[in-house]
């Protein structure tokens, strides 16, 4: 697979590292009074659907990036790749 | 011998090789099958069940029959399709699966048994009893079905790896592959062409046309030609295109232009914008009784090497010849070789209305309906209405119409789809970005595959925005092929499907009565393309026979999905050369080699190379030398290189605030100047990875972990900063690599440093424990200093870079000599570290906790870090055991690590597991071997004795529980 790479360009996927969902960005709010629940939701529970997925890749053989790729697990079709740090900012900005 | 004029072999080149010991000769441009022909060899091996004489039938890569044994010793390749093999000198070939000599088979026996060797004939036979399966039928059918052995020996071959990032690959260099190659090189696109032949060109070699007046071979010349003159073309035969991969990534498999030098094969990735699939098509054959004979071929086969390598598949030049087909095609076969002077005595086809195109009879609405001749063809039944004619016949070309070679389309789930007008599957949905072209597309003739070469590549360029060149087509053969549906001749007798496997057609029956008609069920239940060739010449038409059993269509009856490879590819290649040493890249310290000079013994550490201990003439036992080196550093000074733990350089206005998120315990507070240890967590409260932590500076800061975490804790601290935290000011980067660290142990320490470090304070006020900066040594040479202790001792950690790190290593043992300094390995520091009660990785194991080390207090409740929440959940709060140490009661008796513990009169289960010993090791400071542990209520059980028991030994040893601190429990040493 190649990953669209916002600042280098197509990559080939062998220079990333998976890590999975990208729920994992919504970090809980470690001061909520559900804050055990909260935690225990984002740290064991996972989306893994047939279709458009959006996922983190890390660039370890690269520059480090973290990246927020939109692929479609059924065709590996990559609709779309963000640095995960300008995905948290927009997030932040809304 | 049956060797004929012309062709394309050089006669000035003969070429000397032998087939089961016997010396023979071919010629420069023969393949290993056309010279076997050439020499009138007809039997080449014996089929995979019955043992049946088999023959080559096809001239390409779908061979199912001539697989051959090349070379000897550790170079032996099984396997191998002799219809693929250029011939070189020397070359040496065996047949295989046989007992005996080729000729005379023991395991032909299984011929006769045939009524046992049915389909299914494995899952009913072998089901009981279950322990014969593994000692006895599965040795037996493995040496009496099988195909060619391995060396068992290393494979001494070179394999390479390349990488190809083309505009356009071309996949097939028949008419359509080249014209789309010279359409895209002229347009200036990076172009590669990719053949899997040894001679460019395809089928425009087998059919002896003109295009333009030129012959077919001359005119392919030329535009190979001027394909070499474009820089922009990368011509590549011997190259195979096995798969098709995700995003336009190919993978290749090259053969070695020469069996002696450069690698035996390169494998290639090749990522291309554009596609064209241009890889032919493979002709099938019609099952009819007893159709497995040597001499019996594929009708396209035998004109490829009548007009390429100028032979036949005769046994004697006056063998008589006949064509079966259900097709034009069929007759073009008899053309050329009554062209070449051949005896063709008949075509037989199986259509009403067929009509002559030659000068040779023609038998209309007819079938061979069997033949004769045990290791060789020597006569044909003909068929037509009732009436039945045997016929003297050396040779039969067999034609059922040709199936486009789609696999590579449907590399990505695409199905193939019927096309009831050309009887054949065609690509319905290729891979995005792959244009099919040619016999691949159903467009055979040469005008058409032209035709479509050539739209192919318009649709490449103009895809790729890129001018497209006008060009003009040659003028060339294009008559269509008339076809009619004709699968299988009834019979009988077995009528074989599938060569490779020795499927036939009762098999196919036998299945369907069996309900196993489902393709994929069909495949497992009689082994239908399997192995190999992949039914490349099998599987539609067992599709076909199949769809008649049932009374349904081809369509409804199913399709083949064909998954890469293509053609079989090598394990060795897939390795690419990575074995042995080459296995995995090796990380060396800084100080390796100085280590290696002094006979270091090491030990690897990840992909680090570690010292593990330095012996000394006369040390005759590895506890010797370690006891040596780990008493050295409690009574005096030794060295040891710890560059392998990880050092991540933390900066920025936030690092500390960051820094706060990351350990479990307060860092943020840590003062420049200050090392500080920390804990690690996961997000779900276990305890991850430990370390220290030094402020350098304001906002600088050196985080180190254990060796094995080193890149797994800067993708997580990467991953905190750029997705949890993104609005923190920090940055980070691995400095593992860039300072050697030595790490300087012992009472006598302070003295060794002292000789190194210019104009610094090393006092016990100036620089006390946990301190650390940045200083230069050896009058200029910049430095790291670290007063952290890891052996329990008075220490520090002194770091240059890394290009220094030999030359301190050397000079510190140099200025040390009247010290008594001693070098220690990883052995001897674990030795210290235990008896020091200080964890590593064996204590935090990922299902651990910081109480559990006794550490619960570090986890600090005033702030957030990861895993601070998770680490206050039920169950993980609840965790009474704790890390303590312990000694063997008697103290002779060995303490092992994993040991499970248990209450001394308790029953050795589950349900009274107490904990389990962690780290063992002899300690030469206490006199015994001793060891770390995690044991329930541990912090309150001290004198208490206990049973570690290790069921796997026998052993069930009393230990007494101690503190984990075996030396110097309060740490006065280290804060001397």
């Amino acid at each position: 697979m190649l990953i669209p790479h916002p600042l280098l360009g197509p990559r080939d996927a062998q220079e990333f590292t998976y890590l999975g969902d990208a729920s994992l960005l919504s970090r809980p709010d470690p001061d909520a009074p559900d804050a055990v629940d909260a935690f225990c939701d984002y740290v064991f529970l996972r989306d893994n659907p047939a279709g458009v997925h959006k996922e983190l890749w890390y660039h370890e053989q690269g520059d480090r990036s973290w990246l927020v790729v939109i692929r479609n697990t059924v065709t590996h079709e990559v609709l779309g790749a963000e640095l995960a740090t300008d995905v948290m900012r927009a997030k932040g900005a809304t | 011998m049956t060797r004929l004029s012309g062709g394309l072999i050089d006669r000035s080149a003969p070429l000397n090789f032998t087939f089961n010991g016997k010396s023979y000769q071919g010629f420069a441009g023969d393949t290993l099958a056309s010279a076997l022909f050439a020499n009138g060899v007809r039997l080449v091996g014996r089929s995979f069940k019955y043992h049946r004489p088999r023959g080559i039938v096809s001239a390409g890569s779908e061979e199912p029959n001539g697989l051959v044994t090349l070379g000897h010793g550790a170079r032996q390749t099984p396997n191998t399709r002799a219809t693929m093999v250029p011939l070189f000198e020397g070359l040496e070939a065996r047949s295989q699966n046989h007992i005996g000599p080729l000729g005379f088979d023991m395991m032909a026996v299984n011929d006769l048994a045939a009524p046992l060797l049915s389909a299914g004939f494995y899952y009913k036979t072998f089901m009981w009893p279950k322990a014969f399966w593994e000692k006895l039928y599965e040795p037996a059918i493995r040496r009496a079905a099988g195909l060619g052995a391995l060396s068992g020996q290393p494979d001494p071959d070179e394999y390479d790896r390349g990488y190809l990032h083309p505009d356009v690959l071309i996949i097939g260099a028949g008419a359509a592959g080249l014209i789309a190659a010279l359409l895209a090189g002229r347009a200036g696109v990076d172009v590669v062409l990719a053949d899997e032949d040894a001679r460019m060109g395809g089928r425009l070699l087998a059919e002896g046309g003109v295009l333009n007046d030129t012959p077919a071979p001359d005119w392919v010349a030329g535009v190979l030609a001027e394909l070499a003159s474009l820089p922009n073309v990368r011509l590549m035969p011997r190259t195979t295109v096995f798969g098709v991969y995700d995003h336009g990534i190919f993978g290749a498999v090259e053969q070695g232009a020469d069996p002696l030098i450069g690698p035996r094969e390169t494998l290639w990735r090749i990522t291309a914008k554009q596609a064209i699939l241009a890889s032919g098509a493979t002709e099938r054959h019609i099952p009819f009784a007893n159709n497995d004979r040597p001499g019996i071929l594929l009708s396209g086969a035998m004109r490829a090497y009548a007009n390429r390598w100028a032979v036949t598949p005769q046994g004697a030049a006056t063998d008589r010849i006949a064509i079966f087909t259900n097709n034009d095609d069929g007759h073009r076969t008899a053309l050329a070789l009554r062209a070449l002077g051949q005896p063709v005595f008949a075509v037989i086809d199986t259509r009403n209305d067929a009509r002559s195109l030659g000068d040779y009879t023609t038998h209309e609405g007819a079938v061979v309906s069997d033949t004769m001749g045990r290791k060789g063809l020597r006569a044909i039944e003909v068929t037509q209405g009732d009436r039945s004619t045997w016929y003297e016949c050396g040779v039969l070309g067999v034609s059922g119409g040709w199936n486009p070679n789609v696999h590579l389309a449907s590399h990505h789930r695409g199905r193939p789809h019927w096309d009831e007008n050309r009887l054949c599957f065609l690509s319905e949905d290729a891979p995005q970005g792959l244009h099919i072209a040619g016999a691949a597309a159903g467009q055979g003739s040469t005008e058409a595959a032209l035709k479509s070469g050539l739209s192919a590549a318009r649709a490449a360029l103009k895809t790729l925005g890129v001018k497209v060149p006008r060009m003009t087509l040659p003028q060339a053969n294009s008559e269509p092929d008339q076809i009619s549906a004709f699968w299988h001749v009834p019979s009988r007798s077995r009528a074989w499907v599938d060569l490779q496997n020795d499927v036939t057609v009762k098999d196919l029956k036998l299945a369907h009565q069996e309900n196993m008609a489902p393709v994929e069920h069909l495949k497992r239940w009689t082994t239908l393309g399997m192995a190999t060739d992949q039914g490349k010449t099998a599987n539609v038409t067992a599709l076909a026979v199949m769809a008649e059993l049932t009374g349904k269509t081809i369509p409804e009856t199913g399709t083949t999905i064909f998954r890469p490879p293509y053609t079989p590819v090598s394990l060795g290649v897939l390795g690419g050369g990575d074995t042995g040493v080459h296995f995995r890249p090796r990380r060396l310290t800084p100080t390796h080699h100085w280590a290696d000079a002094r006979g270091a013994v090491f030990v690897e550490a990840g992909a680090w190379m570690r010292a593990q201990y330095y012996p000394t003439p006369g040390e005759t036992h590895w506890r010797e030398t370690v006891d040596r080196e780990a008493a050295a550093v409690r009574a005096g000074v030794g060295i040891c290189d710890v560059t392998t733990l990880g050092k991540i350089d933390v900066q920025g206005a936030d690092a500390g605030a960051f820094l706060d998120r990351i350990y479990a315990n307060m860092m943020g507070t840590l003062k420049p100047g200050k090392v500080r240890y920390g804990l690690m967590l996961r997000e779900d409260g276990q305890l991850y990875d430990d370390g220290t932590c030094a402020c350098l500076a304001e906002g600088h800061y050196v985080v180190t972990t254990t060796t094995a975490n080193a890149g797994l804790v800067l993708q997580r601290m990467e991953f905190a900063s750029q997705c949890l935290w993104p609005e923190l000011d920090v940055s980070l980067i691995s400095t593992t690599d860039a300072w050697a660290q030595i790490a300087i142990a012992g009472p006598k320490s302070r003295e060794l440093l002292a000789r190194f470090v210019d104009d610094f304070d090393l006092s016990n006020d100036a620089f006390p424990f946990m301190g650390c900066a940045a200083l230069t040594i050896c009058k200029g040479l910049r430095a790291r200093l670290f007063r952290i202790s890891f052996s329990g001792e008075l220490a520090y950690e002194l770091a240059v870079p890394a290009r220094y790190g030999h030359a301190v290593m050397a000079r510190l043992m140099e200025e040390g000599a009247d010290l008594g300094v001693t070098p220690y390995g990883t052995e001897a520091l674990g030795v210290l570290r235990i008896e020091k009660g200080h964890a590593t990785a064996n204590e935090i194991t990922g299902q651990t906790t910081a109480a559990m080390l006794g550490l619960g207090r570090m986890v600090s409740a005033k702030k957030d870090s990861i895993g601070a929440v998770m680490s206050r959940r039920e169950g993980l709060v609840d965790e009474t055991r704790r890390l303590v140490g312990f000694v063997p009661v008697d103290a002779d008796d060995p303490v092992v690590a994993g040991a499970h513990l248990f209450a001394p009169d308790a029953p050795q289960d589950l349900a009274h597991d107490q904990g389990w010993i962690t780290s063992a090791c002899y300690s030469p400071h206490v006199g015994s071997m001793i060891g770390l542990g995690y044991i329930e209520s541990g912090a309150d059980r001290t004198g208490e004795e206990v049973i570690a028991a290790n069921p796997l030994e026998g052993q069930h040893i009393r230990m007494k529980i101690t503190s984990a601190h075996f030396v110097d429990p309060e740490g006065e040493r280290l804060r001397d």
